[in-house]
């Protein structure tokens, strides 16, 4: 199916009273998770996965992605108001956004950070609808063989070329590899590294991993750090942009949002990036009158220019994984264990035989977007509120949703003792800068990896130079290579000159 | 970079590493083979990951050997001192909620849990950080079993109220 009658099947599916519903509550939740720190729309999803049994794919899906979009606007909101970035593609937007807040321009910071999402929203949901059905084309070619390639690619990507060390996010990714392979084993029914303890055999459940690295790590990491105080939050003030403000945001808007997308679709994944290079172009182009208010008082284009780049990254994301299955980020990852436990297989296939699906997932992408600016200008004083619910209550009130989240899978204490194990490890995970979303990723796409690698032998009757020998697989573990690797002959090289 | 000494706690996270690795390959070991044919036997993968995770263990050690990498964490650096009050309160409280969860069901023991968090994070109401954790609790014992109909089984609580209300105790 071509992109403009997909488009116009989902947005005929989309308008449907209960997909709007869904829509909206996404984006309320996504919003407000986004807004409030401590919780962030990997743990939300997680813990909202029960849904998928009672809800139809697309409802729960198009809930799901309500709230991956919401949490980048409410993010924002934090960043700006609190200076305390509540996901890592806010940490920029904190940069400039909390000191025009402080300098009393708090209403522009958000308004053009609300508008820049909307705009770069609606480019990365255009770019899905339209890249999407290319890289499908292309992917219907590959075989078990590229699949381990590209997932190899991936892993590489996710843990060693992103963040700020290679070994430290190696170790996270090959902690999370661990993790998927305990259970029964698919192809010969063996159980492994289940220590004998019953409850392992169906594995670790993937909400118990969220739940205890975003949730309870988290939990016990702040109260290690924890000292008395009291945050403030700063005053919202006047909302409009001036023509002036427009004018300034108007082409970072753009740029952000034709850097962002790219680096979504990659199998890089990552918006710290995108955010980090706008944020820098916007520095050099600004206009002189205005340069000075870079790190000063504040410079609205700092703010509009990574704002859309995070949001088109964001929405490029979603263009791996639903048409190759490859998730570049936790939040992905864990809607892809969703696509999982409808017995959808996300990949190629996704855009054939499961058009409708697809097609209105996206279409309510674009009214998502439209729900947010609503959402997050008018309504902007109810979500300074909901910033103002004190620390003590609101982790008191996460851990109880982490509990019922992980109790209600199994009613098995044995398995809460697991979930407060793992976080008391996410809690030295983060003392000691080790990242978590690789540990999430490798646990889902690496019970995928080991399949594809046995089909992959399988084929080639056990012969392993099958990996180099394709020259679709060998170009992509080329470009694995490069990536592990390419940096540090950079730094090598540099550094001999 | 100046030469620094080893860092004890890095090492620690190191070695740390290289046993859970260790624990993998030998945990792998102990798979039971099977007669069934397989080009890739349910071994090869685990063998991989347990070594490859020693294998970064001693990277790591090494890396703590010669002065660690958190001493550098702006994080760790401008960190005050850990806070045991805190740790100790937030720890109470999942312990309790793993010995009061099975004997009085999920809400009183979350409320508990609830008001050990909040003290641990510095509130000084504790009667009415149990208000709120029992509405808090509770609703979201009604809101999971209800919407999202996940069965957690009523506890000494939700029985009462749902007797109360004239449903069913499930």
């Amino acid at each position: 199916m071509d992109s403009i009658s997909g488009l116009a099947l989902g947005f005929g599916n989309a308008f449907s009273l209960a997909n709007l519903a869904w829509a909206l509550l996404g984006c309320f939740l996504g919003t407000a998770v986004g807004v409030l720190p401590g919780i962030g729309p990997a743990l939300t999803i997680a813990l909202l996965l029960p849904i998928t049994f009672t809800v139809s794919a697309t409802g729960a899906f198009i809930l799901f992605c309500g709230v991956f979009y919401g949490a980048m606007y409410g993010g924002s909101t934090t960043s700006i108001l609190l200076n305390t970035p509540g996901e890592s593609g806010s940490i920029i937007t904190a940069l400039e956004g909390a000191k025009m807040a402080r300098n009393g321009r708090a209403g522009p910071a958000l308004a053009t950070s609300a508008i820049g999402s909307f705009v770069a929203g609606t480019v990365g949901t255009l770019g899905i609808a339209f890249l999407g059905p290319v890289i499908v084309e292309w992917a219907l070619v590959l075989g078990p063989a590229e699949y381990f390639s590209l997932m190899v690619l991936c892993f590489v990507t996710v843990s060693a070329v992103l963040g700020s060390s290679a070994l430290r996010g190696m170790t996270s990714l090959f902690l999370g590899l661990l993790l998927g392979l305990v259970g029964i084993d698919l192809q010969t029914g063996q159980p492994r590294l289940t220590f004998g303890v019953t409850e392992l055999l169906d594995g670790v459940n993937v909400v118990l991993v969220a739940v205890a690295l975003f949730a309870v790590g988290e939990a016990l990491h702040m109260a290690w750090r924890h000292h008395e105080g009291k945050v403030e939050v700063l005053e919202v003030g006047r909302l409009m942009l001036s023509k002036e403000d427009l004018k300034r945001s108007f082409w970072p808007w753009m740029r952000g949002a034709g850097l962002g997308f790219p680096f979504g679709v990659l199998p890089a994944g990552g918006t710290e990036m995108p955010t980090m290079l706008s944020y820098y172009a916007e520095r050099k182009l600004v206009k002189p009158e205005h340069r000075h208010e870079f790190g000063t008082t504040g410079a609205i284009e700092g703010v509009a220019g990574p704002e859309a780049a995070n949001n088109a990254a964001a929405a490029g994301v979603l263009v791996p994984m639903l048409t190759l299955g490859l998730p570049t980020s936790a939040t992905a990852a864990i809607m892809l264990s969703a696509f999982q436990s409808y017995g959808i297989n996300p990949g190629p296939m996704l855009f054939t035989q499961q058009a409708e699906l697809v097609w209105t997932l996206i279409a309510s992408l674009f009214i998502a977007n439209v729900m947010l600016v609503v959402l997050n200008l008018p309504l902007v004083g109810l979500w300074v509120r909901i910033l103002k619910v004190p620390v003590p209550q609101l982790y008191g009130g996460i851990l109880v949703f982490a509990t019922i989240g992980t109790y209600g899978i199994s009613n098995s204490v044995m398995d809460l003792v697991i979930l407060y194990a793992l976080g008391v490890v996410a809690m030295f995970m983060r003392r000691f800068d080790f990242p978590v979303a690789p540990v999430v990723i490798g646990m889902i796409l690496g019970p995928m990896a080991e399949q594809a690698l046995r089909q992959a032998l399988t084929i080639s009757q056990g012969d392993w130079t099958t990996f180099v020998t394709r020259p679709g697989s060998a170009l992509i573990l080329a470009l694995a290579v490069l990536a592990l690797a390419g940096p540090r002959i950079w730094a090598a090289v540099a550094s001999r000159r | 970079m100046t030469r620094r000494g080893a860092d004890a706690a890095d090492l620690a996270a190191g070695v740390f590493v290289l046993l859970l690795g260790g624990v993998a390959v030998w945990a792998a070991g102990v798979i039971p083979t099977t007669p069934l044919y397989a080009q890739v036997g349910p071994k090869a993968v685990p063998y991989v990951v347990g070594g490859g995770l020693a294998g970064l263990g001693v990277l790591l050690v090494a890396a703590a050997l010669r002065g660690g990498w958190s001493a550098d964490l702006p994080e760790v650096a401008e960190a005050g001192p850990p806070n045991p009050r805190a740790l100790g309160w937030l720890g109470g409280g999942l312990v309790m909620n793993l010995l009061l969860i099975g004997p009085l069901g999920f809400s009183l023991s979350a409320a508990a849990q609830f008001v050990c968090t909040a003290r641990a994070f510095g509130s000084t109401t504790p009667g009415r950080d149990a208000a709120i954790a029992l509405a808090v609790s509770l609703a979201a014992f009604f809101l999971f079993v209800e919407a999202l109909g996940v069965n957690i089984g009523a506890g000494v609580l939700e029985a009462a109220i749902l007797r109360a209300i004239g449903r069913e105790v499930i």
